[in-house]
Formats: structure tokens, sequence, C-alpha cells
């Protein structure tokens, strides 16, 4: 479904005049198949946010290629009612002068075919994250951080979407919620049949929910493993990384 | 209509909305409101004292005081009001543009900005004087010449940070247009900043016209405008305090008026404000605040 080719990735270093270039990405290729669901796990500044602007087609690559089914993801149009996305900061991932109703409608907006009505399924997407239909009215600043991030787990799985992109979408909540949204994010999974790309830095919720893993450190891929064969990993660094857990 | 609600519980800001739309409005229908012709020279009324009939006197040419004051509305608050809103537009646009798209767009247009700001502002007022001539129009034009890149530099940061926003971030994912999440998203979040930082140099503003055509090289006689009536005023000032005092009080209450309501207007604006159940909630100054205005010159 989505195949990404040989990407690399630099940011400007220094001022207006400067050449410098620091190489955030380099040289990663990898499949995403129909239903699957990918975690991406790396230490903070591996390069993994980044990685994901770009498979959300928010920037452009500065060289290779992302393909989602055949398309490039470049173009908003492949993008559109297929990719989806929740983010870390629960705080401003919802527009501040927006209802929470306002805010799933936006993408629903946007996908014109729609069976039933617009807002039946707005209290089915509600009730599916286990929000109550009266949050239809309350602003962000209303919500508690599990609650925002329902409504944006909400808003993410309106359209049905083929693929669901959660960047940290988890870490910054407190542990108890974080199990709550895992086991909905697993549930969901199931009843819409959707892909996953769960950029994390927490080994155990990415072993928990993902089907492979992706280790990726200074901005190449150290090892892709399915999620059952996590103990036996090759590389030093994967093997530093999960000792630093199981102690 | 909530926010309106909140300003008008302020008992000050209240009162300062409705000086300003009062005068406003006088402004606008000064022939029908000013009791006499404010040109109308009548010399046997030289420095008279106040009386039914010219309630606020008579200036050194037997003018009217209170239809000057009511006709210097106009080019006192109404043109500074223009001069500000083509300002404030040039400004949004640039700013718009240059905040959201980043990169080459933005580097021109802010070295463009840094170019117009490296000129000190008087002195570049007094330069436009200088080649296009003492007049009104000028100042204004000038005006508008030296704020632009001002506001433009302050807007681009304002929408910069909230282009990098999550809730910007999650619209281009699913595939919504530029223009689409300018509309829907930057503008309407940029837009108290921009009417907070406006406001607050419109006071300035008005105080520096009135500067210009104090000395003269504003608005010429025999119109009326506040900074020039100070002027004509000023041979008289130990005997006849009251002709400086009228133009003077109005400046200051203006000014003041205007700046009371840019702070008010910027809590007002505070999305935290609104309430699923319209219900108030606790004051919360925005961190955008203290991009003052008021220490533009
Ligand atoms: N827009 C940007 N401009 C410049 N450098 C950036 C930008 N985004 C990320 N970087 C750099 O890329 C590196 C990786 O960042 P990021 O992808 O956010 O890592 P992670 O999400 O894994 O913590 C960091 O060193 C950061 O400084
Ligand atoms: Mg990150």
């Amino acid at each position: 479904m989505l195949s990404v080719d040989c990407i690399e990735k630099s940011y400007k270093k220094g001022g207006l005049f400067s050449k410098k270039k620091e190489q955030v990405l380099k040289n990663i290729s990898f499949e995403c198949k129909r239903g699957e669901c990918l975690g991406i796990i790396g230490e903070s500044g591996s390069g993994k946010s980044t990685l994901g602007r770009l498979l959300l087609g928010i920037e452009k690559p500065d060289r290779g290629t992302i393909f989602f089914e055949g398309k490039s993801v470049g173009n908003r149009r492949v993008r559109m009612g297929n990719i989806s996305a929740v983010f870390q900061d629960y705080t401003s991932s919802i527009n501040p002068f927006y209802t929470v109703e306002e805010a799933i409608l936006e993408p629903l907006h946007m996908k014109k075919e729609l069976l039933g009505g617009v807002q039946s399924k707005i209290d089915q997407v509600l009730c599916q994250v286990g929000l109550n239909p009266s949050y239809r009215k309350k602003y962000p600043h209303e919500l508690s951080g599990g609650e925002a991030q329902r409504v944006c787990i909400a808003r993410a799985v309106s359209t049905e979407p083929k693929c669901i992109l959660f960047d940290e979408a988890i870490s910054s909540l407190d542990g108890s919620v974080q199990i709550q949204v895992l086991e909905l994010l697993k549930n969901l999974r199931k009843l819409y049949d959707m892909g996953y790309i769960f950029i994390t830095h927490d080994i155990q919720a990415a072993a928990y929910i993902c089907d492979r893993v992706m280790i990726i450190r200074n901005g190449e891929i150290e090892e892709i493993v399915k999620v059952e064969h996590l103990k036996d990993v090759q590389s030093a660094y994967s093997k530093k990384l999960l000792q630093m857990i199981i102690a | 209509m909530n926010r309106l609600k909140y300003v008008l519980k302020d008992k000050v800001a209240a009162l300062s909305l409705s000086i300003i739309a009062v005068t406003t409005v006088a402004g606008v229908f000064a022939p029908f409101i000013a009791p006499h012709d404010p040109e109308e020279v009548n010399m046997e009324l030289q420095f008279a004292a106040s009386s039914w009939e010219y309630l606020l006197g008579n200036d050194h040419l037997g003018r009217c005081m209170l239809s000057r004051l009511i006709y210097g509305i106009r080019p006192s608050m109404l043109w500074v009001f223009a001069a500000l809103v083509l300002s404030v537009t040039i400004g949004s646009i640039v700013g718009f543009l240059a905040g959201y798209f980043r990169g080459k767009t933005d580097a021109f247009l802010m070295r463009v900005c840094d170019v117009m700001l490296s000129f000190p502002g008087y002195v570049m007022t007094l330069a436009v004087i200088g080649i296009l001539g003492v007049g009104f129009e000028n100042i204004l034009l000038a005006f508008v010449l030296m704020k632009w890149a001002w506001f433009a530099r302050i807007i681009r940061t304002s929408v910069m940070q909230y282009a990098e926003s999550e809730y910007v971030k999650f619209s281009k994912a699913i595939g919504a247009s530029h223009l689409k999440i300018m509309i829907s998203h930057i503008i309407p979040v940029a837009l108290p900043d921009i009417a907070v930082i406006a406001s607050s140099s419109f006071g300035s503003m008005i105080l520096q016209i009135s500067g210009f055509s104090f000395l003269g090289l504003g608005i010429q006689a025999p119109q009326a405008e506040w900074g020039m009536m100070l002027n004509e005023a000023r041979e008289v000032m130990f005997s006849r305090p009251e002709l400086m005092l009228a133009p003077g009080l109005t400046i200051v209450i203006i000014v003041s008026a205007i700046n009371y309501l840019a702070d008010t207007l910027q809590v007002a604006l505070d999305p935290q404000l609104m309430t699923s159940k319209n219900k108030q909630l606790g004051f919360e100054t925005t961190s955008i605040a203290k991009l003052e205005g008021k220490g533009v010159a």
C-alpha cells in the first residue's frame, strides 16, 4: 500500500547564506502492506517525525519516492480520504476556535460521498472512541489530554482512511490513559481494517500494537523485524535498545 | 456576540467603546452635527468666551471651536483609520505569504521589510513631505509606506507560529488546499493578533498625525485639525489656555480610549473565553500580547 524508496532529507543549518546541511534521513526504503501496523522506533532526534511528515506528504523528500497505491503522496488528491494522522501535542491539534463537532467535520466535508448523514457519523465516531455525544459542542480547552486525543482519533477515523499515521500519539498521556487509548486503537483497527504507522520511542507500546517494527537510528534504518521476533534482533544497537527496557 | 458582551462588562472598556463610537459618528455626520461652519471667520467674536451659541468659544479668527473640533475628527481620526486599514491590509498580505510559505518567499519579503524598516520613521515621513510637498495626503501616504513593513513583520511571526501548529499539519495531511487552510485555520486564528496590533498602533498614529499638523507639515489652513488647532492656540497659551485645552484634551481622551480598548480586545478575543455553556472563564493573557504597538515611532 505504502512504498518508500531510497528517500533522503536534509535541512539547512545556520543562517540565510550558510550552505551547511544536516542530513536527517539517509537512504530509507521500506514497504507497508494493506492493513498492517508498522511501528517506527528510535531515540528522540533520530528523524522519526521527519519521516512521518514525508509519509504524510506535508514535506517533500530531497531524493527518492513515496507511493501510496502506486501514486505519489506528494499529490494532495491521492491523500484525500485515504491517509490521516494523529499527532503528539494534543493541546494544538485542534483549532482553538473549533468545537469538537467542527473539528470532526473538517475531514468529513472533504470527502464527498458518505453513507448516511454527516451528523450521525459524528455521533458514531465519538461513541466509538468512548466519548458522549454531549462533547460535540465543547471547545478544545475544555477537554482533558486523553479526551482531546480521543477527539483527534475520532477525527482521523471518521473518513475511514486506509492508513493512519500516529506520531507519538500516546506519549504525552498518563500511563493508565495510554493503555486505554492503545486498546481503543487496536479495536478500531479491527473494525475498519485500517493500516497504522505507529511512531514512538516506547518499545512496549509498539510491541503491544504493531505487526512489524522498524528501528531507526540517526536517520538510517537499523533493522525491520516482526514483533514475534523482537527478542532476537540482529544489530547491536537494537539489542542495546531492548535491553534498556528489560533492565 | 459573546465577545462584545465581554467588552461591555468592563465599565472602562464600555466607556472607551462608546467614546470612540460617538466620535466616529460625529465625524462622519459632521455637517449635520456641527453648529456652525468651521471655516467661517467672524472677527467680532475673536477669542470670545463660551456662550450658548458658541459652546466652546471662538478662536483667533472668531471661528467656532466646537465645530472645528467636530470637523477635525475627519482628518485626525477617520483618515488616520483609513491609512491604518490600508497599511494593515498590505502588511497582512505580505505577512501571511511570508509566514505561511516560508523559504525563498519569506527571505525575499523580509529583506524588503528590513530595508523599509531601516529608515527611521520620522525622517522617512519628512523625506516624503520633502519630495511630494507639504500636505495631509502626503503624510498619510508616508504613513502607509512606513507602517506596512512593521505590520508585515509582526503578522509574519504570528502566522508562522500558527502555520506550524498540529491542526494545520493535520489539514495538510488529509489533503486540504493551501487556500482552504489559510481561510479556515490561519486567518481566523491570527485575526485577534492583528486586531490587537492594529488597535494599539492606532493611538500612536493619531498622535503622530497631530504632531505633524502641529508643526505645520500636515493639513493646511483653514481646514480644521486637532494638531493644527493646538498650534493656532499656542500664541495665546497663557491668556486663553482653554483654546489649547479643548483640542489637547480631545486628543488625550481619544488616544486613551483607543489604547484601553486595545488592551481589552486582547483579552476578549482569546479563544479560551469561548465555552460550550457560555459561562465566563478566568482571564488569561496571551503571549503575543506583549508585541506592543505603542513603541512604534
Ligand atoms: N524543520 C526542520 N528544520 C531543521 N531541522 C529539523 C527540522 N525538523 C527536524 N529537524 C532536525 O532533524 C532531526 C530529527 O528530528 P525529528 O524528526 O523531529 O526527530 P524525532 O521525531 O525522532 O525526535 C533533529 O536533529 C532536528 O534538529
Ligand atoms: Mg518526534
